[in-house]
């Protein structure tokens, strides 16, 4: 059953930078606001998959196009608010105010770097897959039961919608109301396996009809769009109106992480036109010149105001060389347990094992 | 423990409904939540009346989704409250086995205790009680495998009440084992209102200086019994009540074996990487030139749980038991 009908990809400006309907989000100052949070996203990744490259952090999943998805969601939410990544999700969290100096160190093999800012409700990256819809699932039904108006947001790729626990987070907020945004990044690719091997349906976001709840597939690389649709099922979530899926359909240009290589599974070519034709930031530039609304001076100043930030936060990574070794013992219980004591004794007298 | 001067005879279901009874009273933000454990009061009726007592809010009837309940419940116990969960059987607690596995357990770790997991998970295992197939499993060596998760299994209803309620007090995840044959099986002393016995300690059931006896759940009640038999061949066993099985009482374990210098480990889960091999390890280490013979293991096999006409052959019990300990007094 083709049911593209009924979940239409919402788009507010197109690949060409046209606005296509009126909508109170477009304006120059929020187009200004997203292009500088996604040229420094761009430049983030590329400066870690360097990094990577130069022996200076561990693998890297990178998330080169998808910039609008992520900037668009995430400047929708507010202080107080949960937001769960994936592995992929730095441009979120980095824009939801995590630490850019730990989202390195993760990436740099070292545990601390999962700590968000104190105040900030940011769940390190998820590994494996789907699992943190769950936990978004639990943290919001939390807020609910305190009476507060605080939502979570979760985000997960295409291949995450096969698992049971997406299944099982979509019917826990259906059932119990839950204000949880379930936000899809739909890149068209699992690692190298294509969408059509995860489903047959033609949308990810008509398995909200499944669950009762509104559903709606937006252009991820559109960031109005993203914002705009984000922002109406949070404020539906602090309302109490329940939960919403979103499907933002994106494409990530490069590897799933540096450790492979995407011609192998598909025609890179497709990736070089995607990123002429629907890029998430030239799409942004596009609509300012056309409103002549484009500095040419702006964006250098935006370019060497995000490198100088960058560099600071490698400085400050690279002055951890590994992570001190008690991290590995001091938090796997909140009291002392003796086998983890003793083993942790034995490690820095350089005693046998028992 | 403390000592408290009303005491009730209870089955030790009934001693669990008390202790939830005790902290759903006291404590706010504690929740139950599980198939079943609203108005049915679960499947064994260990919440039976909570429901009534506390309403919908906080005595909550999930879908049935083990993976969605356990998982669900981390992101509640992620954001100030307290779940307690009833998997109905422990052969169905696998769907949500990686939600234990690589977030219940690792969140204190990854998050360096910004967010941690007070849940607790309880559990209905092992076999003897005839019940269908998969309803059997005694796992719960890949529970006490896993960094970060405490594994506790009372044998007594008095030890229930107590260890439970200190289970879900306790600041991170707790796999709280349940033995369904001792369920029904008599009822005990439970002292009344609020009393906890500490995790991580055993308990010695019979003092005796022959042989050491080590068991839990539904086996303590076979070692006593081989205890008995072996008493009236003059072997005086000291029958050690393990009560959690991560982390191990060391100091109980090392003071009954120097001791004895032998030991019969009883458990009803395969012998092969069974909780068992992790108590030699302990012995080993402390008390190495105190034994006078091998220690022995009286285990299930390596071979899943039988249906239930095989089951009293699978299954541990006093005849073989005291043949280990045979063995090991006349090595």
């Amino acid at each position: 059953m083709d049911l593209t009908e009924q979940f239409p990809l919402i788009q507010l400006v197109n690949g060409e930078g046209k606005q296509l309907e009126e909508n109170p989000f477009i304006t120059i100052a929020n187009a200004k606001r997203f292009y500088e949070q996604m040229l420094f996203s761009r430049m983030f990744d590329r400066k870690a998959v360097n990094l990577q490259r130069q022996g200076r952090i561990g693998t890297y999943a990178p998330f080169e196009g998808q910039e609008g998805a992520q900037i668009g969601s995430a400047l929708a939410l507010e202080d107080g608010d949960w937001m769960f990544p994936t592995y992929r999700d730095h441009a979120a969290t980095a824009a939801f105010g995590h630490s850019l100096v730990n989202i390195f160190l993760y990436w740099k093999g070292c545990i601390e770097g999962c700590v968000p800012p104190e105040g900030k409700h940011i769940f390190p990256p998820s590994v494996p897959i789907a699992s943190q819809i769950l936990h978004a699932t639990g943290t919001a039904w939390a807020e609910k039961k305190k009476g507060s108006d605080r939502v979570s947001l979760v985000y997960f790729g295409d291949g995450a919608t096969s698992e049971g626990d997406f299944h099982e987070g979509l019917n826990f907020a259906s059932v119990f109301q839950i204000p949880v945004v379930f936000f899809n990044q739909n890149n068209g690719y699992a690692i190298s396996v294509p969408i059509e091997r995860q489903m047959h349906s033609k949308t990810i976001a008509q398995k909200s009809l499944a669950y009762d709840m509104p559903g709606v597939r937006v252009d991820g690389n559109d960031v109005f769009a993203v914002y705009s649709e984000t922002l109406k099922a949070v404020q539906r979530a602090r309302k109490g109106e329940g939960p919403t899926l979103i499907e933002a359909v994106t494409w990530r240009y490069g590897a799933h992480t540096t450790t492979d290589e995407p011609s192998k599974y598909r025609d890179q070519k497709e990736s070089e036109q995607r990123r002429q034709s629907e890029d998430p930031i030239n799409r942004v530039e596009k609509y300012l010149r056309a409103e002549n609304s484009w500095d040419d001076h702006w964006e250098e100043e935006l370019k060497k105001k995000a490198e100088d930030r960058l560099q600071k936060a490698v400085t400050e990574m690279e002055k951890t060389k590994k992570s001190d070794e008690e991290l590995m013992f001091d938090h796997v219980f909140g009291t002392d347990v003796w086998p983890v004591q003793e083993q942790k004794k034995r490690f820095f007298h350089k005693e046998s094992e028992r | 423990m403390s000592i408290a001067v009303n005491m009730k005879k209870l089955t030790m279901v009934q001693a669990i409904t008390e202790a939830l009874k005790v902290v759903l009273e006291e404590d706010e933000s504690v929740l139950v939540l599980g198939e079943d454990v609203g108005r049915n009061g679960g499947v064994f009726r260990a919440t039976d009346g909570l429901f009534e007592a506390f309403g919908d809010q906080r005595v909550i009837d999930t879908p049935l989704a083990e993976s969605g309940l356990i998982g669900t419940s981390i992101g509640l116990a992620m954001n100030g409250f307290k779940p307690i969960v009833e998997i109905q059987f422990l052969g169905f607690i696998y769907p949500g086995f990686n939600q234990i596995v690589t977030h219940a357990t690792r969140i204190r770790t990854r998050t360096q205790s910004r967010y941690s997991v007070p849940m607790t998970i309880r559990v209905p295992y092992g076999a003897g009680v005839r019940a269908p197939e998969i309803h059997s499993d005694s796992t719960e060596a890949l529970f006490a495998h896993i960094p970060g998760l405490k594994v506790v299994v009372p044998s007594t209803p008095h030890d229930a009440k107590g260890l439970l309620i200190s289970s879900i007090r306790d600041p991170d995840p707790v796999l709280f084992l349940e033995p369904m044959k001792m369920y029904r099986t008599g009822k005990g002393d439970v002292p009344n209102g609020n009393y906890t016995i500490p995790l991580g300690k055993g308990y010695r059931r019979r003092s005796g200086d022959d042989i050491s006896l080590f068991a839990w759940g539904a086996m303590v009640k076979v070692a006593e019994e081989a205890a008995e038999k072996a008493a009236a061949k003059g072997m005086e066993c000291d029958v050690i009540d393990l009560r959690s099985l991560y982390p191990l009482d060391k100091e109980l374990i090392a003071e009954s074996v120097q001791k004895t210098g032998r030991a019969v480990i009883i458990h009803e889960a395969p012998s092969s990487g069974g909780v068992g091999s992790e108590l030699i390890s302990i012995i080993n280490a402390t008390s190495f030139l105190y034994m006078k013979s091998p220690i022995k293991k009286v285990t299930g096999y390596d071979a899943p749980v039988p249906l239930f006409t095989l089951e009293d052959d699978y299954l541990p019990d006093a005849n073989k038991v005291l043949r280990a300990i045979e063995e090991a007094v006349r090595f």
